[in-house]
């Protein structure tokens, strides 16, 4: 579903600030596949993520999705193959806009915009559908502005939005770091029931080890813009979190760098 | 008594003025509001559809042609600053300053260097629409009020449809737009045009409501724009969230600024200050909600300073 292919990327390139990200990175996704990803900061998980999105251009390599070459789409065209969510609650919805029109925007994605008017009954209906899915009682908030409702709330109806037309790639970027344990508890399992349900691929960027072995069915992780460990299947289902951070230091020479992760 | 029946006599003047303006200010507030862009070009695109207006109605051309054409001139000038801003990477702000330098020459070449051309020679009800001056006053509120219900069912429809709302999701949120799959360059490109087609309306009519078009007239038109959106917005604003509504209120924001101003002159204050006054009032909008967040957030501060001690 997505290859990576010998991706290199440097920032800042001939600066005093040059920062060498990548140097032939690839990775392949099979249909279906639900891959957490983990790694120190600066490893390079969010640039991959916004590398597949379009959002960075690359210097070298290929990003091929579903067998479409999009290296050289630009990130709003990308958007018809990918959906989003960031680690920024506010980022990924339109915060003056009532929640029925967030979610026409992304009703829209694909298609030309046209003169058409946007909420019709119908789709109206639809969104209501989808919300109560939710269970955050968001079904009668239609008219709400998008910036009254908490982060939780605001992450959840940004996950509707991005598994809404289907996508070929579900990317999310730590989205559930800037949430209480409680609300991020309840965002991922509305991930995984969004994955589930419409059988999405996903890339789940956490900094939470927890997580990362209890979703998905592969976990790779990242070390100065390498991938260091890649599990799928029945293999990571036995991971713990003492053997993840062995791995870790056996893989990369270091101590796993991360306060957070250790923590949560 | 006679003050205030001499005073009172200022209004309908005052109230054409602010409808006229309110046109204007809802363009304004399709790019600063919607768009999330400061767009100079107005102050020349304002002039171009005054210009373009009178110039085809001195050659004969029929009043609803002539509005059109100053409009189709307008969308040219904002489409033309949106590409400098979009394709050239020029700073929005930049890029209108830069179309309203080149508005300055070409609005000079279509008034064939004059800096002035009358209007008046043309009686009310011959060829033009509305009438200049204080002759038929209730008639020119009358269509002015047409001319505005209309533009704001225009907008209301457009920005509830599907390409509406992708302009205004890039005013409010760029990279979750493009997330989205909007190009926000094109939208970009096409709310300044339509922003600048409204604004040259507001040119064409103001044109006929003065009896002239005149090459300095657009001087300063986005501070008056500005002050009527924010007079607007402050009055109104926790009302509604309706877009219908609140371009409205831009409109009511306006006929205030306007009542106040014929008011300000009507006391007697010199015209020489008049975009002084403009300028103050904005600044003070924009700046008071600004020191009074700050306020409140230093009281917060305190307060948590006491608790902590």
């Amino acid at each position: 579903m997505l290859e990576i292919k010998n991706i290199h990327k440097t920032f800042n390139e001939g600066t005093i600030n040059e920062k060498k990200v990548f140097e032939g990175l690839s990775l392949t996704l099979e249909d279906g596949d639900f891959v957490t990803v983990i790694g120190g900061n600066g490893a390079g998980k969010s640039t991959m993520l916004n590398i597949v999105a379009g959002a960075y251009p690359v210097d070298e390599g290929q990003v091929i999705i579903d067998g479409v070459d999009v290296t050289k789409l630009p990130e709003f065209k990308r958007a018809k193959y990918i959906g989003r969510v960031f680690q920024d609650p506010r980022m990924g919805t339109a915060s003056d806009m009532w929640v029925e029109e967030n979610m026409s925007i992304a009703d829209s994605r694909g298609h030309t915009r046209g003169v058409r008017w946007a909420i019709r009954g119908k789709d109206r209906a639809k969104y209501r559908e989808q919300l109560k899915m939710l269970d955050l009682g968001l079904e009668d908030r239609l008219t709400t502005k998008m910036g009254l409702l908490s982060g939780g709330q605001r992450q959840a109806i940004t996950l509707l939005m991005a598994a809404m037309k289907k996508p070929k790639l579900l990317l999310l970027d730590e989205h559930t770091a800037a949430l209480d344990p409680k609300t991020a508890a309840k965002v991922l399992e509305i991930t995984d029931k969004l994955i589930q349900e419409n059988g999405l691929t996903a890339l789940m960027v956490t900094h939470n080890m927890r997580d990362a072995i209890a979703h998905g069915n592969r976990i790779i992780m990242m070390n100065a813009g390498k991938i260091v460990l890649d599990i799928k299947g029945e293999e990571k289902k036995k991971l713990t979190v003492e053997a993840l951070l062995a791995e870790f230091t056996k893989a990369s020479g270091a101590e796993f760098s991360n306060d957070r992760a250790l923590l949560s | 008594m006679e003050i205030l029946m001499n005073w009172l006599g200022t209004i309908p003047g005052a109230v054409g003025q602010g409808l006229v303006w309110g046109i204007m200010a809802i363009g304004l507030y399709i790019t600063f509001k919607v768009l999330d862009l400061a767009d100079l070009t107005v102050d020349g695109s304002i002039c171009t559809g005054a210009a373009v207006c009178t110039v085809l109605l001195t050659k004969g051309v029929n009043i609803w042609i002539a509005i059109l054409g100053a409009i189709v001139a307008g969308i040219v000038a904002g489409f033309i600053t949106g590409l400098l801003h979009t394709a050239l990477g020029i700073p929005a702000i930049l890029a209108g300053i830069l179309t309203q330098l080149m508005l300055w020459s070409v609005n000079l070449l279509i008034m064939d260097s004059k800096a002035n051309i009358a209007l008046s020679r043309f009686k009310y009800g011959d060829k033009v629409l509305i009438s200049a001056g204080s002759s038929n006053i209730y008639e020119t509120l009358a269509i002015l009020a047409g001319f505005v219900i209309v533009l704001i069912a225009i907008l209301y429809w457009f920005f509830g449809t599907e390409m509406g709302m992708s302009l205004r999701s890039t005013g409010c949120n760029l990279e979750m737009s493009r997330a989205q799959g909007i190009n926000t360059n094109m939208t970009k490109v096409f709310g300044l045009a339509l922003s600048n087609g409204v604004v040259a309306l507001a040119g064409a009519l103001l044109a006929q409501q003065q009896g002239a078009a005149d090459i300095n007239m657009g001087r300063g038109a986005i501070v008056i724009g500005l002050a009527a959106v924010i007079v607007g917005e402050a009055l109104f604003q926790k009302k509604t969230t309706n877009f219908a509504l609140r371009l409205f209120f831009v409109v009511c924001g306006a006929i205030i600024y306007w009542l106040v101003f014929q008011t300000v002159i009507f006391i007697g204050l010199p015209n020489e200050l008049l975009k002084m006054l403009s300028a103050i009032v904005v600044a003070l909008f924009l700046g008071v909600p600004y020191l009074k967040s700050h306020i409140i957030k230093k009281k917060k501060k305190e307060k948590e300073a006491v608790k902590n001690a």
